[in-house]
């Protein structure tokens, strides 16, 4: 079988099993809506206050709710054997394990948008701030997924590792979250957010050309 | 020369060698640290804004130094145990997490020490400080990822692809946490001054940074035969050790 | 006498200077004793597991 071929089946396998569990998918968009919708009770109804919090908030809780949903990339497969399968396979594994984090991100990135576009109307957030919501979760959401694909490999199959994932990817975060903040808060203060998109999109680029590599390391390190 | 190194790469002449070795750096880190000790404490000038608190410098500047080059050295070692298999290098990168973690939270706690009396508070997210805190986060992530996998051998491989990405990250983290404390407008006294340092000020601070330098190179060594001791507690030459033969 | 109060004085700032060089030297003194302890009893277990071997 062809490599193209072969990413396509995993990327077929891994959508069709993802649309299967459904409740498994939603339950971290859900997560993300309410814990995003905790904070008005705690800082208050202020409007005012809420539309500064707002972009945080709303990218914090992204973040986390992107990272509740790393676990399961691998974890069913670990379990069956069929990352074993992979390994095993004569096709490469860098690029079976991008499949699989493009499955990824269609099944569990993507759907953050629409959510976060809810919860900016939630906090009353004005019109200018939708347009770079949406560009740089786009952007941001694939390096998530990039990066959460190396890093649950490395800790795949290890007792507790939803919390030890949790703790070893949120700092690596951190840059992507800065960026896609200041653009929000820039086109809000009615200024350029092209310098930030440039460097969401650099990010984005250099997530691509290592984090898979790094992952296909790591998944031969853990199951060899 | 090559052939020679690697001799020392394989554990049992690594740790006759590292034996050796241990008492010459630590003695230096002695002896430097004693010295660079009294240049930063008695005879380096005051400040003349920050009065006697600069001397916080000289344990703070070395500190943030050894830090980020021990977290080079972990990802480094850890590569080359990934790539070429070398035992001694895998130990060196675990035996490094520990102490580069240590450097990390001393270069934090001082920072505040220093920040208490010249910002009027013990914290500020101040570009240098977060980048920091955010290199105590990579330390502290991988130390838990050595405590999660059990096979030690394991543990290193995993830990160096884990290494390996923090390393792409950390400039990447440094630049945008920069940028993003001058897009926040930070307090005005935001560093050190260090471009207009003295030579009185300079010596007793490169004093300081040689001596844990040093300190690290001697602790290290230890920390290197325990992991070895533990990783190859089953080969031949840790037997022989015990039964008294070199 | 009067030199050395004012040595431990630091110009006010003694809480601040010798926190941080008081910390300094725990951490490392830690840093150092804590592997050497370390190494001394792996050695003796590797020597007693070597007994046990020999006894046998």
């Amino acid at each position: 079988m062809s490599a193209a071929r072969a990413c396509k089946a995993v990327l077929r396998r891994d959508l069709l099993l993802g649309l299967r569990h459904r409740a498994e998918l939603a339950n971290p968009l859900v997560f993300y809506v309410i814990v995003a919708s905790l904070f008005p009770f705690a800082v208050g109804s202020d409007t005012p206050t809420l539309a500064i919090i707002g972009p945080s908030v709303i990218w914090v809780c992204a973040l986390l709710a992107a990272t509740l949903s790393l676990d399961r990339i691998f974890h069913a497969d670990f379990d069956d054997g069929t990352l074993e399968q992979l390994i095993l396979a004569r096709q490469p594994l860098v690029l079976l394990v991008g499949a699989k984090t493009l499955a990824h991100w269609l099944l569990c990135g993507v759907p953050l948008v629409p959510a976060a576009l809810a919860l900016a109307v939630l906090y009353q957030l004005p019109a200018t701030a939708l347009w770079p919501m949406l560009s740089t979760l786009l952007l941001g959401t694939p390096v998530f997924s990039l990066t959460g694909t190396a890093l649950a490999a490395l800790t795949v199959g290890l007792s507790g590792s939803g919390v030890l994932l949790a703790l070893l990817i949120l700092p690596l975060y951190i840059p992507v979250l800065i960026f896609s903040v200041a653009a929000v808060g820039n086109a809000m203060n009615g200024l350029s957010i092209a310098g930030e998109l440039y460097f969401l999109s650099a990010l984005l680029v250099l997530a691509l050309t290592v984090m898979p590599f790094a992952a296909a390391a790591a998944l031969r390190i853990r199951l060899g | 020369m090559l052939e020679r190194l690697y001799k020392y790469a394989a554990p049992h002449q690594f740790f006759a060698l590292s034996r050796a070795l241990t008492p010459w750096f630590g003695g230096a880190a002695a002896a430097l640290l004693a010295v660079g000790l009294a240049g930063a404490l008695w005879f380096a000038p005051p400040d003349y804004q920050q009065g006697e608190s600069v001397r916080i410098i000289y344990v703070h500047v070395p500190a943030a130094w050894m830090s980020l080059f021990v977290y080079v050295v972990l990802a480094a070692a850890g590569i080359t145990g990934l790539v070429w298999n070398v035992k001694v290098a895998d130990a060196l990168a675990r035996a490094s997490a520990p102490l580069g973690a240590s450097f990390t939270l001393l270069a934090l706690a001082t920072g505040s020490l220093w920040g208490k009396p010249m910002w009027g508070t013990w914290w500020v997210w101040d570009a240098r400080l977060t980048s920091e805190l955010i290199l105590l986060f990579l330390y502290l992530g991988y130390i838990a990822l050595q405590g999660a996998i059990e096979d030690t051998r394991m543990a290193a491989r995993a830990g160096a692809v884990l290494a390996a990405i923090g390393l792409v990250n950390i400039p990447i983290i440094h630049y945008s946490v920069e940028w993003w404390s001058t897009l926040h407008q930070g307090p005005t006294i935001t560093r050190f001054d260090a471009p207009a340092i003295h030579a009185s000020m300079l010596v007793p601070l490169l004093i300081m940074a040689l001596g844990f330098k040093a300190f690290y190179a001697a602790t290290a060594l230890v920390r290197m035969r325990c992991e070895l001791l533990e990783s190859e507690c089953n080969s031949a030459w840790v037997t022989e050790l015990g039964s008294g033969g070199k | 006498m009067n030199s050395l109060r004012e040595f431990l004085h630091m110009g006010g700032y003694w809480l601040y200077v010798w926190g941080a060089y008081g910390l300094t030297a725990v951490v490392l003194l830690w840093n150092a004793v804590a592997p050497m302890l370390r190494e001394r009893s792996l050695l003796q277990d590797v020597a007693a597991r070597a007994a046990a071997g020999r006894i046998q």
